[in-house]
């Protein structure tokens, strides 16, 4: 190898350790792929729950008789089986993420749970931690139950927004998509659901063929 | 030519002690532990290196308890950005040249 080589392999190696100290690069494109088709799962059995239409915006109006008559189906009132379905979406997006994300890391040959890591953690736990109490307390204290899909999608999105600087830069432009997903999802209060299907089902799959696309294959 | 390579700084002459600066650059503050995982190298060969560092006086150690553990962790002074940087543009000057 000559001088000139040498050098120019410096420069690149410095730039990686520099990336790579400050950013946790680990994250798959397939984790949001496997997200997205348990979040469709999810919406799916919600509407199903319901008996309606994605494109119906009688969603809501289903609900709440649904809510005011104490009905049940499935033997589930209408906040338990939005609650359970959620929670399980939830558990299996994070456990198909750790996955696919630690499958990454190790074909890398880099640790999983670095001080990169470690920060990433951090500043999605909270935004996401406080978005996840504020529509708890939504739902369950002042049963505003339209209110619950567009205030997840603000909340992921600027948790996006702000995880990006700790991860793949791609995830920022997720995060003003997510934003203004949330805004229409406010504006037009009926659709609630097929947006919160359209932001966390789709997106993710789209986002996440994308960067695996990009950086995995 | 040969001028520009005499000017490289002796200091950064090994590929370790160029991968602590570049990840000191752009961190505050980092513990020995994050370093080693970060570089993959052993204990010895990083702790000699730190060393060859701290004596140029381009690093910076601060020990303090975590707890009840004590933390030994790194960070860039304001000598050591200069000539990592310094250092950095006679690689690049270096590669144009040619």
């Amino acid at each position: 190898m000559n001088k000139q080589e040498q050098h120019l392999e410096t420069l690149q190696e410095i730039r990686s350790l520099m990336e790579r100290s400050t950013r946790f690069l680990s994250l798959s494109g397939l984790s949001g792929v496997a997200a997205g088709t348990f979040a469709l799962l999810g919406a799916g059995a919600v509407f199903t729950y319901l008996g309606v239409s994605p494109l119906d915006p009688a969603s809501y109006q289903e609900m709440r008789h649904m809510q005011l008559s104490g009905g049940k189906k499935w033997g589930m009132e209408y906040d338990t089986f939005l609650l359970v379905t959620g929670a399980i979406v939830m558990i299996l997006a994070t456990l198909s993420g750790l996955y696919f994300t630690k499958r990454k890391a190790t074909k890398g040959g880099y640790p999983l749970f670095d001080a990169s890591a470690k920060r990433l953690a951090w500043n999605i736990i909270v935004p996401l931690g406080a978005g996840g109490l504020f529509c708890l307390i939504l739902l369950l204290k002042h049963n505003l139950v339209y209110l619950i899909a567009p205030a997840t999608l603000l909340f992921y999105g600027l948790t996006l927004i702000n995880a990006s600087k700790y991860t793949l830069d791609d995830l920022r432009t997720l995060g003003y998509a997510e934003v203004l997903l949330g805004l229409l999802a406010t504006w037009f209060s009926g659709y609630g659901l097929l947006f919160w299907s359209i932001g966390f089902g789709i997106l993710h799959i789209i986002y996440g063929i994308k960067m695996y696309w990009k950086y995995e294959r | 030519m040969k001028h520009i390579i005499t000017n490289l700084n002796k200091v950064f002459d090994n590929r370790l002690r160029l991968g602590i600066m570049s990840i000191l650059m752009v961190n505050d503050k980092v513990t020995f532990r994050d370093l080693k995982d970060t570089l993959g190298v052993t204990d010895g060969n990083l702790a000699s290196h730190i060393k060859a560092l701290e004596k140029a006086e381009y690093i910076l150690v601060t020990k303090e308890f975590v707890g009840k553990k004590p933390q030994t962790s790194y960070s860039t002074t304001v000598l050591g950005r200069k000539a990592f940087t310094e250092h950095l543009d006679i690689l690049e000057k270096f590669l144009k040249k040619r």
